[in-house]
């Protein structure tokens, strides 16, 4: 049992890399990679919501929506599956709220290190990627978890490491049409290159 | 309705976000949910036009109703305008394509956090009128389809040798002569792709280069 787990959490942080392989979160990973301080508050973030939010909708999925879900008030015959969408946005922007209030009250100076971009991430595609995934590959509660938590730390390991070396770019000569995003891009496509190493892994 | 300065900021309107500023290139907007789907041409052809449905209804939409949405909660407003047109265009495309529905699998439905299309309602639809707002969604719909559609082309064609089900360039697995590139339908390849036409077009339109 710990085994598939395991192998979930691989699979979520190296081999399937939501921004790397998925394209999840790249508005955000290209416009705050600038500095690592940033980019490791923005990652803490991420990991924070995604293993919040992906459980919690997973709950809602099984219990509410689901084709069926709704037998335990005696509804069998109601599908609510197409209302996902609004569902999960709504859950995450209101987790985004309540995370928030709740570090201030207990952690402030958590908070505080996270300012701004708690916020911002409830338009962070790859949290509501993620529980999109949920849903598709039919994970349970406990997987679900595993993978929200996965998620995170794959999209966290990626716009670090994005970070360390775009400030090492600075000191790179790079041709004028490329400077910025063009080179932010490039750097994208090598490390996305590089986990692609990581494919053969089966555990 | 011939060279009036209304015609001619119309045409503005739809035609700057094409090239002079781009969606993707310049402003680095929405490119999460559909770089995903371009390893297929035909399959990109459909998530722009996914797109271009969702960014057009979502800008006049909000346009309208925008004297009457109160500043403290637009947002919402907004998020909950974009997300009742995407399940619409993701029931549609479920109803009329299902097997494409399949492999356009979640990234229809992440069509709600794509910031191009939040992006234009806040800075454009929230203080333009409806016309205007429906010609700016146009715009930048086909800016942004533009980028994905080389892209998708580029891979579909290296990557397979062929071009919505039609072979260009016949493989070596079929008789032929081309060598399939398998990197072009691997991730990486839609990254370097990108940043390579940001060269180009940076390099064509030179004002757009980032200084540092």
């Amino acid at each position: 049992m710990f085994e598939h787990y395991l192998n979930i959490f691989i699979k979520a942080v190296f081999v399937e890399n939501i921004i790397l392989v998925f394209f999840l979160g790249m508005c955000t990973f290209l416009a705050v990679s600038k500095r690592v301080e940033t980019a490791i508050g923005l990652g803490m973030a991420v990991i924070m919501m995604m293993s919040v939010s992906v459980p919690i909708n997973s709950v809602i999925y099984h219990y509410l929506l689901r084709d069926g879900a709704l037998a335990w008030v005696g509804l069998p015959d109601l599908d609510l599956s197409f209302l996902g969408l609004v569902t999960y946005i709504g859950v995450i922007a209101a987790m985004v709220q309540i995370l928030e209030m709740v570090l201030e009250r207990y952690f402030p100076a958590l908070q505080h290190a996270l300012g701004i971009f708690l916020p911002l991430i409830t338009v962070n595609c790859a949290i509501l990627g993620a529980s999109l995934f949920m849903v598709e590959r039919e994970y349970s509660f406990n997987e679900s978890t595993v993978f929200g938590i996965g998620s995170g730390v794959g999209w966290a390991l990626a716009i670090i490491m994005m970070a360390a070396i775009r400030e090492k770019l600075k000191y790179a000569d790079v041709p004028d049409g490329l400077k910025g995003l063009g080179i932010a891009f490039i750097t994208a496509g090598l490390m996305s290159l590089g986990f692609m190493s990581f494919s053969g892994i089966k555990l | 309705m011939s060279n009036t300065p209304t015609t001619n900021k119309c045409r503005g309107i739809l035609i700057n976000p094409v090239f002079d500023s781009n969606p993707i290139t310049i402003q680095v907007l929405g490119i999460c949910s559909a770089l995903a789907v371009t390893t297929s041409l035909k399959s990109t052809l459909i998530m722009c036009m996914a797109v271009i449905a969702v960014l057009t209804l979502s800008n006049t939409t909000v346009s309208i109703i925008r004297h009457h949405i109160p500043a403290s909660i637009r947002i919402i407003v907004q998020m909950t305008i974009i997300a009742s047109l995407v399940i619409v265009v993701d029931q549609f495309i479920k109803a009329y394509a299902f097997e494409m529905s399949k492999t356009l699998s979640v990234f229809v439905g992440l069509i709600i956090t794509n910031c191009i299309i939040m992006g234009r309602a806040e800075a454009f639809a929230m203080h333009n009128p409806p016309g205007l707002s429906l010609l700016d969604g146009l715009g930048h719909g086909i800016g942004y389809s533009v980028v994905l559609i080389i892209v998708a082309t580029i891979r579909e064609l290296l990557g397979t040798g062929r071009l919505l089900g039609y072979t260009l360039m016949p493989s070596v697995f079929e008789g032929g002569w081309y060598y399939p590139n398998s990197m072009m339908v691997l991730a990486p390849s839609a990254f370097f792709i990108i940043g390579l036409l940001i060269w180009a077009l940076r390099t064509w339109k030179s004002h757009q280069v980032e200084r540092d």
